[in-house]
């Protein structure tokens, strides 16, 4: 069950010039989130902004009922957000969306994400590795200047590859290019994507020519976040082309199994 | 409109909800004449309280808007309709149209116990960067209370033109904005988009609006449907 909660900002962190990483105590939400849950934030108690901004769970400390997301700023609301003072509180509620990484079954994990589209990768990465998985990061930056968190993935990878699509840091190229030659490597078993949606289709179209299970985070405008407004629907794959049939981001989502979505 | 239909809602979401001590009212949308009526039969079935027409949801490509801006198109389906349906008939209207009076006057010539409005204004935003709308739509309904004076103003319209009771709707957050529709006209409100902000926005707006009758010593609420006195 979702909840509602007033939760205080406990410590706040620029990462970039419009980066934030805000830690709230929120230990009820913690306890229930699992990797790939979003929570839902009202940045104002004024109605403009007026919508709950939608943003990735970062990552849970479990043991301090800690909950961390990361964020870009990128229009009003999320610069009103930007701006809270440690000790102030946050308006949130979570963890919401029903569809997370199932990550359990499988050994050699392979987990891939592009830009902004890696924080929700964290968690998942973190959660594999202390179940003794073979974690496999692929994170994959425009150029050096966006480069982030790379030696927090390194700490909850077996073996991380950072590319950046210029070659100014780390290896040139795509994160795809390198997940897929080391797929037999790695003897990987399956796949956990997040990120722009080209990269998100080239993992899905590289998954299944490779017949690998593979799990993708997908992200969208949202109003409610509770399966109320229905405007986050994304199409199933096996829609019949004249009545078209939607899953929701916000409740089925936001981690689909890649072959259920037409994205 | 999208959503997985009658039969899926009579069995998944009808039990769910009448586990709550409230009245239902079902939202009904269809694509053409024989659509509403074919709905309306089914749901005069159910174990449900009402029905609201929706005559004018701008989000989806083509239907119920087409009914919504005209007298007579408002009047044919709500008639139809009310010949197969036994249960209280409210009908939603769109705020898209020149003169909300007359369609409000439709549906009370065509034999419906109450009138909703307002429905999202048509709006678009339009992303600068990429120089395209930010809705896949290109265009979509605006909610919230960014449209509550022009619901307020339409409310009020409306209840000047037309003796069945008014759902007022649009933009209300909470009791002060829920009694200014009160004030213009409406005999009950609803609260949509507010619900996403503040699940319990529908309580605090009922507890705003007990402290403005204790406020003015006001009795009973039904005292200031429509008591605005015009400038």
């Amino acid at each position: 069950m979702p909840e509602l909660l007033l939760a205080e900002l406990v410590n706040k962190q620029q990462l970039k010039k419009d980066l934030f990483k805000f830690s709230i105590k929120a230990p009820n939400i913690v306890k229930n989130s699992k990797p790939g849950n979003f929570v839902e934030i009202r940045v104002s108690e004024q109605t403009e902004p007026f919508l709950r901004r939608p943003i990735s769970i970062y990552n849970l400390d479990r043991e301090n009922g800690i909950l961390e997301f990361i964020f870009q700023v990128k229009g009003k609301g999320t610069e009103i957000l930007s701006k809270k003072e440690v000790g102030s509180s946050i308006d949130v509620v979570g963890p919401l969306g029903y569809g997370t990484f199932k990550y359990e079954e499988y050994q050699n994990i392979a987990i891939i994400g592009g830009g902004i589209g890696i924080f929700p990768l964290y968690e998942l990465a973190k959660c594999a590795k202390n179940n003794n998985k073979n974690v496999n990061t692929y994170i994959g930056f425009r150029n050096q200047e966006l480069v982030v968190l790379e030696e927090e993935f390194k700490q909850v990878s077996n073996n991380l590859v950072l590319t950046t699509d210029d070659g100014s840091y780390g290896k040139k190229g795509f994160a795809i290019n390198f997940l897929e030659e080391d797929i037999n490597k790695e003897k990987i078993d399956s796949i956990f994507a997040c990120g722009p949606l080209p990269m998100l289709k080239a993992v899905q179209k590289l998954a299944a020519e490779k017949n690998i299970p593979c799990q993708i985070s997908l992200e969208e405008k949202m109003a409610c976040g509770l399966g109320v407004c229905l405007g986050c629907a994304v199409k199933t794959a096996s829609s019949p082309k004249d009545s078209p049939e939607y899953l929701h981001v916000c409740k089925a989502g936001p981690v689909f199994n890649s072959k259920d979505v037409e994205i | 409109m999208q959503n997985p239909g009658v039969e899926y809602f009579a069995q998944n979401d009808l039990p769910f909800l009448r586990s709550f001590d409230t009245a239902i009212i079902v939202n009904a949308c269809g694509s053409s004449i024989d659509e509403y009526v074919e709905l309306c039969k089914i749901l005069n079935t159910l174990d449900i309280d009402g029905v609201e027409l929706n005559l004018s949801c701008p989000n989806v490509k083509e239907g119920c808007m087409a009914f919504g801006n005209t007298y007579e198109g408002v009047k044919k389906v709500t008639e139809e309709v009310r010949k197969v349906l036994d249960k209280p008939l409210f009908v939603k209207l769109t705020p898209n149209v020149t003169d909300i009076a007359s369609i409000a006057k439709a549906v009370e010539d065509a034999g419906a116990d109450g009138v909703s409005l307002i429905n999202t204004l048509l709006g678009m935003k339009i992303d600068i960067d990429k120089k395209r709308p930010v809705l896949a739509n290109n265009t979509g309904g605006l909610s919230g209370p960014a449209i509550k004076p022009v619901a307020v103003r339409m409310v009020y319209q409306v209840s000047q033109a037309v003796n069945i009771p008014i759902l007022g709707m649009g933009g209300i957050v909470n009791g002060d904005d829920a009694i200014e529709f009160m004030l213009a006209g409406a005999q009950a409100i609803s609260i949509g988009a507010g619900n996403f902000i503040d699940p319990y926005t529908s309580v605090k707006t009922v507890i705003g609006i007990e402290d403005y009758m204790k406020k003015y010593n006001i009795d009973d609420i039904n005292n200031i449907v429509g008591t605005v006195q015009m400038n």
